[in-house]
Order: structure tokens, then C-alpha cells, then sequence
């Protein structure tokens, strides 16, 4: 049954036609699995009718070839006729392993997919490897609030799916000269009904996702009132940052939950982020400890987060914060 | 009308502790507590049936040892109706496939439900997994990342928190939902409900009795492998910098705009 399946598949993401970049941090990954293995990378992706200069992104960042089902019903995620749809493109292609981001769209889609049609599926992985000997997909992840890493294997079942966390890895860059073949496939109607539908959509005031943001501002209890955001606001406003916060500050009122980092929040890792006035308790860190760089600001000399930081600063937030909001103000005026 | 919520007992203390030898977690049945979320799910349930004009019947149902009894207790001092716990040695070991097999085997035995609620994630697997792969098993949609949800004509209204916003949708019929945090808050149990709950039998289901094909539960069954189990190591060796006096504080922020500009975001 294995040998019959062949190829690497990534699901791009797109929304208002537009590819999310999500879908090249997967391309990066998935081009490297496919060297290894050998096998074609395709890159599929659900939407209403793209056009071919959105697909060729696609290929530019590495896929051999474009799989697009194009239908008005495909043009926001809904999850029947996504699940629909895929189902009848594995059954039809048969690849060996297949790939999705861990959004809020990626881990609805394919749980349901690996539901239907009993198939392994590894959760949020920060590190996607083939095993030597076998060619299996490993698949780490953490579990446990972060408190541990599990390494996964789906010996039987066909595709090997998993979802992976974004900005866990690199997007691939891009190179224009890279050949590679667009297939269009107009899904029939029966794939397409849903017993799921929209009635109105509210993007977020801060409509900038904070899982989405090369930089986070996070503050904590220590930001001390609710008057005080701004300083956090501020400074995120000139790095086009997003604002995070421990839940301390969130159930105080000061900032809101969809900028709660956490075990009961979200899960970012940034370039850079930022923790002023947050101690560092185990279910923050589970939020952000994967971030690439991470700063902390904290008068306590013994603040755990500062064992989690690259650049670990013992000082008062509000002395700090405003100089440094000043500073990066005066470099843009120069410039 | 039924309502459904799915409870997992989780242990309670993020500290796992693991047995580097085996590379399993050891549990420790004295400290688990339901899954926090799980909690909110509940108390969702509990307000549509203070909100409905008709009888609604409340079930929960739980996978796990038969120590996971005292979760579905509680649940019932909160204010559920009935408790059914799937417990067997059979069920051990089951991945999310497995698990939300296990369930949706029971649910074709215990009713018919017009919702089914559960967590997003549970605090130990942290997987997501069970509820949308369970409504796929039942042939339900799913909505994940439920952060409200109502009565609409034909079904339910849910709110949902995505990357960008909110979106609100309406289902046709009965439906799986997996809720955040943010979709409601949870009560605390009262004296006659913990004496209720004292009171109250739940039912235990084991594999004979679900009469599920032993290929479909366990861990042998299951199409995931773990197959090592390590500690993160995130400790970084962080450079320090005192910023008690303005030398100091002006130091720490031209160290900040430095990663700023070495990062490519200033
Ligand atoms: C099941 C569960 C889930 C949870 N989920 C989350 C979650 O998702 N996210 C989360 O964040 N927490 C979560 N928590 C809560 C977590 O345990 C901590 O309580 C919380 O993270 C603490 O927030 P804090 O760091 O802002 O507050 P504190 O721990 O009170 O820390 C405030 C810090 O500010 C410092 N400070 C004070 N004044 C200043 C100043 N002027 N300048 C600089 N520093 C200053 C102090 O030294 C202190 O270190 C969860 C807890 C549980 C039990
Ligand atoms: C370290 C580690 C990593 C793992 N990674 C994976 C993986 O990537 N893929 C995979 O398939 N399996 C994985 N598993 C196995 C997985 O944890 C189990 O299958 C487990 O039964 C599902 O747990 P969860 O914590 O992921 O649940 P989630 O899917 O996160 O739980 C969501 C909701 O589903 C309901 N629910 C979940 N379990 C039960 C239950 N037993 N009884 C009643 N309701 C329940 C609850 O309402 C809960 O809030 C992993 C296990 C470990 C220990």
C-alpha cells in the first residue's frame, strides 16, 4: 500500500485571493523533505479561481507543481467542502505526505480529513525530519505546555499528515526562474455543500494577528494599569508590532484576550519578543519560548523569563520602554 | 433536546513528570482535574439549557481510567445530568484517531445529540484533534475556536476566533463545537450539587460492552507513533544587563534597537 503513494503535498492558505505567507514557511519545509525523498512537491490550494500570477508564488518558492480546486464556495474556509475536496484529491493522487499549517483553518481541516479517512496526524511540529533507514516522516512536537517534546511516526497509513506551527520554521525565498506546472480542477457540486454557513465576518481592531507579527510587545501585571498600554502600544505602532500580554494583564482588563500569549492563549514565536513586566510563569513561556530571540524587562534580578532570554534586562519597564519608544521615533526622523 | 460535552481528566500541574527511561509521562491519578476547557465547554452547555424553553438533557462523556470518575462527578455538581465513562485497558494508549473513535462508538450507543461540546485542546496532548476528527466520524461539521455560541433557528450560532477577526456562523442542525476560554465562564458547584454528585452513579462502558472492533481502539490500533519523548531545552544562555541607574537604562536600549536592526525588523 505505501509504495503506491508518491509526492509531498503542502496546503498554501489564500485569503481574498490573495496566497497567505504561512504557505511558504510550509514550501521551505516541504522542499526539503521532497529532496530528500525524492519525490515532486506539489502545493495545493482551495479558493475561488486564482489567478495563474498568484499560483506562480507558489512555484516560485519551491513546488514543482500547483493543484488548484477552484470554486466560489472554496473562496473562505468552511470546513465540509474543504475536507470534501481534499479527501477526493488524496484518493484520486495518493501522496505520501502531506502538510498544513497549524491555523485555525489547518487544524479544523485536517483533524477532519484524518477523521474520515483514518489516517495518522501529528499535531503543531516545530521540526519535520525523514527517518534514514525507513523514509518516514519524523514529526516533533511539543506537548504539555511545552513542558516536553514528542517525536512521532505514522508507520501504516497513507499520507503521513501533519500540522505545523507557524513561524516555526523560515519562509523559502523565492526565484522566478524555477519551472514548475499549474493544474486547475473544478470540484463538482457535490463537494461542495456545507451544512456550515457565514453570516458576517468583524476583523479585529488590532486586525494584525498576533501569531502573524515578526515582533511582539508583551506586557504583564507589571504594566500596573490599564492608562499604561499605550507605552506598549506606542512602541509597537512604530515596529509595526504586535501587542501581546500575560494573563494576568488580560484578566485585569488591561489588554484583550486575543492578545493573550499562553498555555490559554496563543502561541507565537517572532523574531523578537519582547516580555516587559512578565515573570516568566511555565504557562506564559508555553507560548512563547519558541520565539527567536526573546528580550525581557523586569526589576525582580530573579525573574524566571530571564533564564528564557537572550537579553535578560533588570530595570524598571517605564523608564525603559518610553526611552526606547523615543529613540527608534528619532532614528525614523533621521532617516 | 441533548446536549453532549466531552471531558477529559488531564493532570492537574503543568510539571509532567517523565520517565526518561521510557519515555513516557507518569501520571499520577491523586492531581488530575478536568481539562480546563473542558469546563467552559460545560458551563456553555448549562446556560443554553437555562436559556431553552424546552427540556434539555445534559451528558458527559469521558475516556480514561476509572480514577476519571471523580471529573465526570464533578461535572455533575456543576449541574450535568449523567455521566458515562469509557474505561478500559483495551482503550489504553489511543491516539486522537482512537480516541475520538472510542467516543464516537459510544455516542452511536448512548443517543442522539443535537450538539456535542468540547474543549479546543486539552492541557497534557495539546492535540485539538478529538473534537473535529469525532465530527467527522459522526458526519457533523465542526466548529473550532468557538468563542460564543447560541440557539439560531434550524441549529446553532457560533462565533469564532480565526487569525484575523471574528466570524460568526450558523449551522442547519446538530453540530460538534470546540470552545475557547472566552466562551463563557465557569461556576463553582454548589452544596446541593455536590451532594447530588455524591449521590449520582456514572455509567462505565468498557470495550466488550461498546462492542468496538479491537483494530479501532488502543495503541495498537493507532496510526501515530510515539516513538521518543524528550525535554525542551529552551534555558539560553542570556546576556545581562543592569539598567538600575540612566547609564544603565540607556545601555539596555541601545542593546535593544541593536537586535532590532541585526533581527531586520527596525
Ligand atoms: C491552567 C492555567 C493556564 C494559564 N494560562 C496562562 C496563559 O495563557 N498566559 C499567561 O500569561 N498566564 C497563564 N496562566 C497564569 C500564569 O500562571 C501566571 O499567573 C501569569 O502568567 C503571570 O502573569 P505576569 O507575569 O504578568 O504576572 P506576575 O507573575 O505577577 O509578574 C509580574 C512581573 O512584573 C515585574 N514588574 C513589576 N513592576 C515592574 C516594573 N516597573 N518594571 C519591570 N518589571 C516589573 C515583577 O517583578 C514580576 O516579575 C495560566 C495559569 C493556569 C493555572
Ligand atoms: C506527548 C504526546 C503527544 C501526542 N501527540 C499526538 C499527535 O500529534 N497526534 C495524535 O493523534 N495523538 C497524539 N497524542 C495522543 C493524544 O494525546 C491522545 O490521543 C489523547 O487521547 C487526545 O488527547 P489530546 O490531549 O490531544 O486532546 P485534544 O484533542 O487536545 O482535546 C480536545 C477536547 O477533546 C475532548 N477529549 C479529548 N480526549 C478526551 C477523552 N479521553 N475523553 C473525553 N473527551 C476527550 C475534550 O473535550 C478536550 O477538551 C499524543 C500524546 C502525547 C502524550
Amino acid at each position: 500500500m505505501n509504495s503506491a503513494h508518491q509526492g509531498i503535498w503542502i496546503l498554501a492558505e489564500q485569503s481574498q485571493g490573495r496566497i497567505d505567507p504561512v504557505s511558504y514557511e510550509l514550501l521551505g519545509r516541504g522542499r526539503i523533505l521532497a529532496d530528500k525523498r525524492k519525490h515532486p512537491l506539489t502545493a495545493v490550494i482551495l479558493g475561488a479561481e486564482l489567478p495563474d500570477s498568484e499560483l506562480q508564488q507558489l512555484i516560485a518558492r519551491g513546488a514543482d507543481r500547483v493543484l488548484h480546486a477552484s470554486a466560489a464556495e472554496l473562496a473562505i474556509f468552511t470546513p465540509e467542502p474543504y475536507s470534501a475536496c481534499l479527501c477526493a484529491l488524496i484518493q484520486e493522487e495518493k501522496p505520501e505526505i502531506l502538510l498544513a499549517a497549524a491555523t485555525s483553518s489547518g487544524r479544523t481541516v485536517m483533524p477532519y480529513i484524518a477523521g474520515k479517512m483514518r489516517l495518522g496526524l501529528t499535531a503543531d511540529c516545530t521540526d519535520l525530519d525523514i527517518e534514514a533507514d525507513s523514509g518516514l516522516l519524523l514529526q516533533t512536537r511539543p506537548a504539555a505546555g511545552g513542558n516536553i517534546m514528542a517525536t512521532i511516526k505514522t508507520p501504516t497509513e497513507r499520507p503521513q499528515m501533519a500540522t505545523v506551527r507557524p513561524h516555526s520554521s523560515r519562509p523559502a525565498e523565492p526565484n522566478s526562474d524555477r519551472p514548475g506546472e499549474i493544474c486547475r480542477w473544478e470540484p463538482p457540486a457535490a463537494l461542495l455543500s456545507s451544512r456550515v454557513r457565514r453570516v458576517s465576518f468583524e476583523r479585529a481592531p488590532d486586525a494584525r494577528g498576533i501569531q502573524d507579527a515578526e515582533v511582539v510587545i508583551a506586557v504583564g501585571r507589571g504594566i500596573k494599569k490599564a492608562e499604561n498600554m499605550s507605552l506598549a502600544r506606542k512602541l509597537a505602532g512604530l515596529l509595526d508590532a504586535a501587542v501581546g500580554a500575560s494573563r494576568e494583564a488580560v484578566d485585569r482588563g488591561w489588554a484583550p484576550y486575543s492578545g493573550q500569549v499562553g498555555l490559554s492563549g496563543k502561541t507565537v514565536s517572532p523574531k523578537v519578543y519582547l516580555a516587559a513586566g512578565i515573570s516568566g510563569a511555565v504557562q506564559h513561556l508555553a507560548g512563547m519560548q519558541t520565539s527567536d530571540t526573546i528580550i525581557a524587562i523586569n526589576t525582580d534580578p530573579e525573574a524566571p523569563i530571564f533564564q528564557y532570554s537572550e537579553l535578560a534586562i533588570c530595570g524598571d519597564l517605564f523608564t525603559i520602554l518610553p526611552l526606547l519608544t523615543d529613540k527608534i521615533a528619532a532614528s525614523r526622523k533621521q532617516s | 433536546m441533548n446536549i453532549l460535552v466531552l471531558i477529559k481528566q488531564v493532570p492537574e500541574s503543568q510539571a509532567t513528570r517523565m520517565d526518561e527511561s521510557t519515555g513516557t509521562i507518569v501520571r499520577e491519578a491523586a492531581n488530575s482535574v478536568i481539562n480546563p476547557l473542558d469546563l467552559h465547554a460545560l458551563e456553555c452547555a448549562l446556560i443554553l439549557r437555562e436559556q431553552s424553553d424546552t427540556t434539555v438533557n445534559l451528558d458527559c462523556l469521558s475516556m480514561g481510567p476509572p480514577a476519571a470518575v471523580s471529573v465526570l462527578k464533578e461535572a455533575i455538581a456543576l449541574g450535568a445530568d449523567q455521566g458515562y465513562l469509557l474505561s478500559d485497558r483495551k482503550f489504553a494508549g489511543s491516539d486522537t484517531w482512537c480516541t475520538a473513535r472510542t467516543l464516537a462508538a459510544a455516542i452511536a450507543k448512548i443517543g442522539s445529540y443535537d450538539l456535542i461540546l468540547c474543549g479546543e485542546r486539552a492541557t497534557d496532548g495539546e492535540t485539538g484533534q478529538t473534537g473535529p476528527a469525532l465530527a467527522a466520524m459522526l458526519d457533523l461539521p465542526v466548529l473550532t475556536y468557538a468563542s460564543a455560541i447560541s440557539r439560531s433557528a434550524g441549529g446553532w450560532r457560533v462565533r469564532r476566533m480565526l487569525e484575523d477577526g471574528y466570524e460568526t456562523v450558523e449551522t442547519t442542525g446538530p453540530a460538534v463545537v470546540c470552545v475557547l476560554k472566552e466562551a463563557s465562564v465557569p461556576r463553582l458547584p454548589t452544596l446541593a450539587g455536590k451532594r447530588r454528585a455524591r449521590a449520582a452513579s456514572c455509567r462505565v462502558i468498557d470495550a466488550a460492552e461498546l462492542g468496538i472492533d479491537p483494530a479501532d481502539t488502543g495503541l495498537n490500533a493507532s496510526p501515530t507513533r510515539v516513538v521518543s519523548i524528550f525535554r525542551p531545552n529552551h534555558l539560553k544562555h542570556s546576556e545581562r544587563l543592569s539598567a538600575l541607574d540612566p547609564a544603565g537604562v540607556e545601555r539596555a536600549v541601545e542593546k535593544i534597537i541593536a537586535i532590532f536592526r541585526q533581527k531586520g525588523v527596525l
